[in-house]
């Protein structure tokens, strides 16, 4: 039997288990009307009971899901002529590989001989028989632990506590995933960070001031040293962010304060979505407006006052950027803004405030720890930004403070470190994830100082 | 409480209408044969009975309307409000208290849909007037709110916040005397006095009140108008306040909106009875209380309606 077609015959018992359940709860008092003899609601049993028909069952297909082809190699193994017991794990890896493709059909590597055939007819042979002792035991157990939740129906049966305490393991197990694969996902780069610091000094990646990740492919090539000092590009993404950060926040502030408190409903009703247009333009498509047709009119606006400018330039890599990011901290303040109490804004008004008093002296010093939060937001998401800085800010990694000059960041680096072909352990490969790593530390240092200011001027207005 | 208030009301009239003494049985038989609704709806001819005008009246009310959109809010409202005197608007629930109060200090302003016709002068001169600005006629009608609304700033800031604007104070010094004396008047000061720093939401109810009173007269306003001041506060504070506008009303003339006609009856000096839009009845407090003229003020005054 296919799983799929199980988990449906499970999902179909544990629906009739709930009616079932319900039923008996009910007849056991004496039919509709005596609900209220019952502890909880009659549906509470239905559930009660459902639940019963479907977790062992469905806890028993995932473990079997688990354990099955470990399982099967061991015994197809095992039952391999004398003569390929003492391959070396590599050779042995090989020939399972075959086995499953000639088994599944796929295209194998060697010569097919008898004994591989074999193995292969005998690894479909444990297959199709594990299916059969999964169904059996699955229907089985959820056959089960549907007969003992049904016999437990009880008038006095807490069936309710109970369904809800299985709720909650849910939700926990609901909200775990998340932090389990942030932690997984951390856990991953740091391993791989960790190898690049075995070939790297952590200090020459920290302090070095100088990036080519160039490393020599042979002994004997020349001028391929490699060096990883990542300061480059953090003073690059420092930049790019900057002017980002420049351009955004006045003018998504501004914006929010016209349409949240000066324009008409009719100016905002077309305003606002328009403004949700722009967050919703993809980033290359930025990016190619950076790359030609920003980063050329800021080349030719510097030129025309006489100031050398790069081709690609961290100015028309940031100033489109920040356009981008306007949505975000427009939207963001505008919500901080419209949550300030209107009470707020008419007792500053009745005591005789003009609108521009009004909103510097109260609105914004209340909306102030929301507008905060949604800069962080904003400053986070500039720096995790790649596409845009690909095409339009290049690929020099130059320690510089001036705007106008190529700069690279850490976004940029990571991608053009990984679509490299070096093999997956060189130095510069292992780089991307000490990068990864750094950025990581970075973002969650700005988010816990940003969570900090924002909690102390929630004390201090709320 | 609420016996004796009615009595100190009624003790001074020989004939004590229905106030206090039938509470038990007709009241309650009377609203159910309420089918006299074509008959109120002829009572509602849109004259207010009672006597609108006063003394020495300071503010002039002259067939005001109010629209809300195509609701017409206000309807053909002339009202005079005295120096020194407080007068409280009372009304069922929606009877456009609050827009007249607004009217007022031209808060209906801000409300994108209102539109307010009619004339209303202070002091002689009208309020809508072109070289009118209505943020210098808010400094001079204050208006204290149904909730405390203090600022997210602290105590000190929230009440030179109007000085500040205003320019009313030459230097730090002067500005420490402003914020002390409307604190001291709004009898808040000595509960305060060593906590000024901190926020202004950090205090009670009742004292966010008082703290809004001090913060409205610090910008020494002439007329201050309250929207149920004391609906979010207990009957100590309320109390309290109530004993507040009285020493106000000596330099101020007070508008208050309240559901309370024990309180109206404590604190006011006229009484106006506002339904569905339309001024019904102004009068002395006394008279209103004791002899109401019309048959819907006496209807909600007695429990009836609202
Ligand atoms: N901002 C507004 N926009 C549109 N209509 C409004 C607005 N404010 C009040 N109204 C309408 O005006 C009428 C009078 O409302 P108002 O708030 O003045 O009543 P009120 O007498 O103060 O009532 P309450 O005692 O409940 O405070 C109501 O019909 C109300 O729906
Ligand atoms: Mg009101």
């Amino acid at each position: 039997m296919q799983s799929t077609t199980l988990i449906l015959l499970l999902g179909f018992m544990a629906t009739a288990a709930f009616y079932f359940g319900r039923g008996r709860s009910l007849s056991l008092v004496g039919g509709p009307g005596h609900g209220t003899a019952l502890h909880s609601l009659p549906g509470y049993y239905g559930y009660y009971v459902a639940i019963w028909v479907a977790i062992p069952a469905l806890a028993l297909l995932l473990l079997w899901v688990m354990v099955e082809p470990k399982l099967i190699v061991t015994l197809v193994v095992s039952g391999l002529p004398e003569a390929y017991r003492d391959l070396s794990p590599g050779e042995l890896n090989l020939l399972i590989n075959n086995i499953q493709n000639l088994a599944s059909g796929d295209v194998v590597s060697v010569a097919v001989d008898e004994t591989l055939q074999a193995a292969a007819n005998q690894f479909n042979q444990y297959a199709a028989q594990s299916r059969q002792i999964l169904a059996v035991l699955a229907l089985g157990f959820a056959g089960l632990g549907g007969a003992i939740a049904w016999r437990r129906i009880h008038p006095d049966l807490r069936a309710r506590n109970r369904v809800e305490r299985v709720i909650r393991w849910f939700l926990i197990a609901a909200s775990s995933i998340a932090i389990f694969t942030t932690v997984g996902i951390v856990l991953s780069v740091l391993f791989e960070a960790i190898r690049f610091f075995q070939k790297v000094p952590i200090t020459e990646f920290l302090f070095g001031l100088n990036w080519s990740p160039q490393m020599a492919i042979r002994a004997d090539q020349v001028g391929s040293s490699g060096s990883f000092g990542a300061v480059p590009l953090f003073t690059g993404t420092l930049l790019v962010t900057a002017i980002a950060m420049v351009v955004a926040v006045p003018v998504g502030l501004m914006t929010a304060i016209y349409l949240a408190e000066y324009s008409s409903a009719r100016v905002r009703a077309t305003a606002k979505p328009l403004l949700e247009v722009l967050a919703g333009i993809p980033t290359v498509v930025y990016g190619f407006f950076a790359a030609l047709t920003v980063a050329p009119w800021v080349r030719q606006a510097g030129e025309s006052v006489g100031l050398e400018v790069a081709s690609e330039s961290a100015l028309a890599a940031g100033l489109v950027m920040g356009i981008m990011i306007i949505p975000l901290v427009s939207s963001l303040s505008d919500d901080a803004i419209n949550a300030v109490p209107t009470a707020m804004r008419d007792g500053a008004l009745g005591l005789g405030s003009t609108r521009s008093e009004t909103m510097t002296k109260v609105i914004l010093p209340a909306a102030l720890p929301g507008i905060v939060g949604g800069i962080l937001l904003a400053v986070s998401r500039a720096i995790g930004e790649t596409m845009i800085v690909v095409m339009a800010a290049g690929l020099a990694a130059n320690l510089t403070a001036n705007p106008f000059e190529a700069v690279t960041t850490v976004t940029v680096q990571i991608v053009t470190l990984l679509v490299g072909d070096q093999e997956f352990d060189s130095a510069k490969t292992l780089a991307a994830f000490a990068l990864g790593l750094m950025l990581f530390v970075v973002t969650l240092f700005l988010n816990v100082i940003g969570l900090n200011v924002v909690r102390k001027y929630r004390e201090q207005y709320d | 409480m609420k016996m004796t208030a009615m009595t100190d009301v009624t003790t001074d009239n020989q004939t004590p209408p229905t106030l206090t003494e039938e509470p038990a049985a007709a009241p309650v038989a009377e609203p159910i044969q309420m089918p006299q609704v074509p008959e109120q709806e002829t009572e509602l001819s849109g004259e207010t009975v009672g006597n609108i005008h006063c003394e020495n009246p300071f503010m002039i009310a002259n067939d005001v309307n109010v629209y809300y959109g195509d609701n017409h809010a206000i309807k053909n409202v002339s009202l005079e409000i005295g120096k020194k005197e407080v007068i409280a608007l009372i009304g069922p629930s929606g009877c456009g208290k609050s827009t007249f109060l607004r009217c007022l200090n031209r808060m209906n302003d801000t409300i994108e849909t209102a539109r307010v016709t009619g004339q209303i002068t202070l002091d002689g001169k009208d309020i809508h007037r072109k070289e009118q600005d209505p943020v210098a006629l808010r400094a001079r009608v204050g208006m204290v709110f149904q909730k405390p609304n203090p600022f997210p700033k602290s105590i000190y800031d929230n009440v030179a916040y109007g000085p500040r604007i205003h320019g009313l104070a030459a230097d730090r010094a002067e500005l420490d005397d402003i914020v002390h004396t409307s604190l001291e008047r709004a009898g808040l000061l000595k509960e305060v006095k060593d906590r000024l720093d901190e926020p202004g939401t950090s205090l009670s109810g009742g004292q966010q009140q008082r703290l809004c009173i001090a913060r409205t007269i610090a910008v020494n306003p002439e007329v201050i108008l309250m929207d149920e001041p004391c609906s979010a506060l207990d009957p100590i504070a309320t109390a309290r306040i109530e004993d507040l506008m009285d020493e106000l009303c000596e330099d101020y003339a007070i508008v208050i909106v309240t559901h309370s006609m024990q309180q109206a009856a404590r604190v006011s000096r006229r009484v106006a009875y506002f339904h569905l839009g339309l001024l019904v009845e102004v009068d002395e407090t006394d008279r209103i209380f004791t002899n109401p003229q019309h048959r819907l003020t006496e209807d909600y005054i007695t429990g009836r309606i609202g």
